[in-house]
């Protein structure tokens, strides 16, 4: 068993809490981890993203090769299209809809949308606006592990531990919230 | 045993931890920070008292390890691959004395240049000083070789070094810890003649280095982390080195390595492993991080076997970082791409912060600068030179640590007025000062901006040890107190800061300008760690 995936989004916008979470639940298995992160100049704003790799055997290399990830999990819907070249011919892409403009050339909203409409399979989700109506806007990036929880070959109940576990020290009010955030991007997927 | 998550950096950190340090000296830098990071948060550090301060650049850093070591107790010195350019004095004569307690000196390099300016290779730095190098594959490595780096630097009576590269320092994986070993006791060497370097004791000591090489190769023959593997088909052999082992690898998952191949992680190059692999096959793959360090060894200038392959035939790019794709290609295996990227696609640069302060520093400088002209600001290494984008366009240069002021001060030699330097509160500390003395001493007329956000901004708000010293620093050296502004940069106060430099850039001798506004990321932590705790 081996699952790769691409985290993407825009430098600050957290896409390495998502990463822990999984490798929480992952490392708890028994799994094996690898994750490239992205650190220095482009956390300014920048592209970011990260290489996150689990199998149960050895992982050789830090970084996927391309067309083998099983999922592109993206904060941000045209960075998600960034790394399309890693994306298995079968993979999956779960991204937020919401846009991140911080650049003066962002291209057009229809024509992203366009782009996001031809991927076979995909799954796009307004994370900002359900994590916003559950009480904590800053959750976003629960809801779209929730929205990839179905594609992640681990059990959803051990995800929902590994969120306790990490969250736990913060209180039982952020840990429950995040859980919502979890639960409603899943349902989200699964409803579609 | 169960399993540590560490970064390959943090690998390093735990691993020297765990094999006896008694200090780590560095000066942040993008990607070696976290190494000392990992040091200053860890509980063990605290209880052991390992000293784990920040120094005020790779230099002191060096020499402040050299010192530890020569009282007998084991030092680490961690910087970026351009920091070793900077310790390099202290770092080449090292060799030449020697170490007492153990001395390691981890370079983290940036092929790709995700956030520096240029890709330098540090294994040649090693050759260069004729000290044995190590290179981990991957996070275990790192954390074995920093446990027991320090015995083989106290073995040998050298220091040695560690080089990683980005993927691997910026890397988690699950990392099995060993022992504790204890710190040294504190213990001089009675050689008198042992760390002072007079000419008539450099010739021994160097005589004496000489004679250690052929140990140093014995020891990367027989070490761990260089093996060879054999492989039935030798039409080609392959050479990896470092994490590069890890995407040749990538390319034989479930099934084995059909050709011979060398992982090597230790230097010097063990020759009678290199012979084997280039007798054996009919022609070799050699694929490393960075640098053609291994593979312009092995060819030789002329080429003459012509069999040699990997970035120097083109084989492999001459530049940047490898993948397992640009190894599978090397290989002629088949490679698999999912779709393009859309025609829609953008970049997406970094950007100064939202509430950045340098922000405000360099439109104010943009207006006063609008009747001279471009080309004539001088930047400096840090979140600033992010100025060099739109819509600021606000710099001409930018080229290594603390170089602004004095660029600036040749420009102005060579008639170029007004010369103006901006350089950041931490850059300055580094290595601006002393550029700031060669202008004060010729009284040549430029402008120095030094941004001072309190920290050390880019690598991520590090304490900086300019920290309420610049005023005083500038004194010091010489500026005339009048010509030491100080302001806020701020939205509001724009047209007043762009007044006073204006007026300082009439001004025919030195100017100070500090603009002084805390960074918006390192007060937004201090904010949330505030409301944290009511």
């Amino acid at each position: 068993m081996k699952i790769d995936i691409i985290l993407a989004g825009v430098g600050g916008q957290g896409i390495l809490s998502i990463a822990n979470i999984v490798g929480y639940a992952a490392i708890k298995k028994g799994l094996y981890m690898k994750q490239a992160e992205v650190h220095g100049m482009s956390q300014r704003g920048g592209d970011v993203q990260s290489h996150f790799r689990l199998a149960d055997y050895e992982i050789a290399s830090d970084l996927i090769p391309m067309g083998q990830a099983d999922l592109i999990i993206s904060v941000e819907p045209l960075e998600s299209l960034r790394y399309l070249p890693w994306l298995s011919p079968e993979g999956w892409l779960i991204t937020n809809d919401q846009r991140f403009v911080n650049i003066p050339n962002y291209p057009d909203e229809a024509l992203l949308k366009a782009e996001l409409d031809k991927l076979p399979r995909k799954v796009v989700i307004n994370a900002d606006q359900i994590a916003k109506d559950l009480g904590s806007a800053r959750s976003a990036n629960m809801v779209i592990l929730g929205a990839a929880s179905p594609f992640l070959k681990i059990d959803f109940e051990s995800i929902e531990n590994a969120v306790r576990d990490v969250f736990g020290r913060k209180g039982e009010d952020v840990v429950n919230v995040n859980l919502a955030c979890l639960r409603a991007g899943r349902e989200y997927s699964e409803k579609r | 045993m169960s399993k540590t998550l560490l970064l390959g950096v943090e690998a390093i950190a735990q691993g020297a931890l765990d094999g006896g340090l008694s200090g780590v000296y560095a000066y942040p830098g993008t990607p070696s920070t976290e190494i000392t990071e990992f040091i200053q948060q860890s509980k063990q550090a605290v209880e052991g008292n390992v000293h784990r301060i920040w120094a005020g650049n790779e230099k002191t850093a060096m020499e402040s390890a050299i010192g530890m070591s020569y009282a007998g107790k084991r030092a680490m010195v961690c910087m970026k691959h351009v920091g070793l350019n900077v310790a390099a004095d202290p770092f080449m004569n090292s060799s030449i004395t020697g170490a007492h307690g153990g001395l390691v000196v981890v370079v983290a390099d940036d092929p790709s240049m995700h956030s520096s300016q240029d890709e330098q290779d540090s294994r040649y730095y090693a050759k260069f000083a004729l000290i044995p190098a190590f290179e981990p594959s991957n996070q275990q490595e790192a954390y074995d070789m920093a446990y027991s780096a320090f015995e083989f630097s106290e073995k040998y009576k050298t220091p040695v070094l560690i080089r990683v590269t980005t993927r691997l320092a910026h890397s988690r994986a699950g990392v099995e810890r060993k022992p504790i070993k204890p710190q040294n006791a504190l213990n001089p060497n009675t050689d008198p003649k042992k760390f002072i370097l007079l000419p008539a004791n450099a010739r021994n000591h160097y005589r004496s280095l000489l004679a250690k090489q052929k140990d140093f190769e014995n020891e990367a023959f027989n070490s761990k982390y260089n093996k060879y593997v054999d492989g039935e088909d030798k039409k080609v052999g392959i050479i990896a080195s470092g994490i590069a082992y890890n995407y040749v690898m990538e390319n034989y998952v479930g099934t084995k390595c059909p050709h011979p191949i060398l992982k090597i992680s230790q230097y010097p190059l063990p020759s009678e492993h290199i012979a084997k692999i280039v007798d054996e096959c009919d022609s070799v793959l050699v694929v490393e991080e960075g640098y053609p360090f291994i593979e312009e060894q092995v060819r030789g200038i002329l080429n003459r076997t012509g069999n040699i392959r990997g970035r120097m035939d083109g084989a492999l790019p001459r530049d940047g970082e490898l993948n397992p794709n640009l190894v599978a290609k090397a290989l002629g295996l088949k490679e698999q791409i999912g779709s393009p990227v859309p025609s829609i696609m953008v970049p997406r640069p970094p950007a100064l912060c939202n509430g950045c302060p340098h922000i405000d520093s360099y439109l104010a400088l943009n207006q006063a600068m609008e009747k001279y002209g471009p080309g004539k600001v001088f930047a400096d290494i840090g979140c600033y030179t992010l100025g060099a984008l739109p819509p600021y366009n606000a710099i001409y240069s930018t080229v290594d640590m603390g170089a602004s002021i004095t660029m600036a001060k040749g420009a102005a030699d060579a008639g170029l007025l007004p010369a103006v330097a901006v350089i950041g509160d931490s850059t300055f500390t580094h290595s601006g000062m002393t550029s700031l003395l060669d202008a004060i001493y010729e009284h040549t007329p430029i402008t120095v901006l030094i941004l001072d956000n309190s920290t050390t901004g880019m690598t991520g708000g590090q304490d900086s040890h300019a920290l309420g010293v610049l005023g005083n620093i500038c004194k010091g050296l010489g500026v005339e107190e009048e010509h030491i502004r100080i302001i806020k940069p701020l939205k509001a106060n724009q047209d007043e800061n762009a007044r006073i430099i204006a007026e300082e850039l009439e001004y025919q001798g030195v100017s100070v300008i500090i603009p002084t506004r805390e960074c918006i990321q390192t007060l937004n932590r201090r904010m949330k760690a505030k409301a944290a705790k009511k």
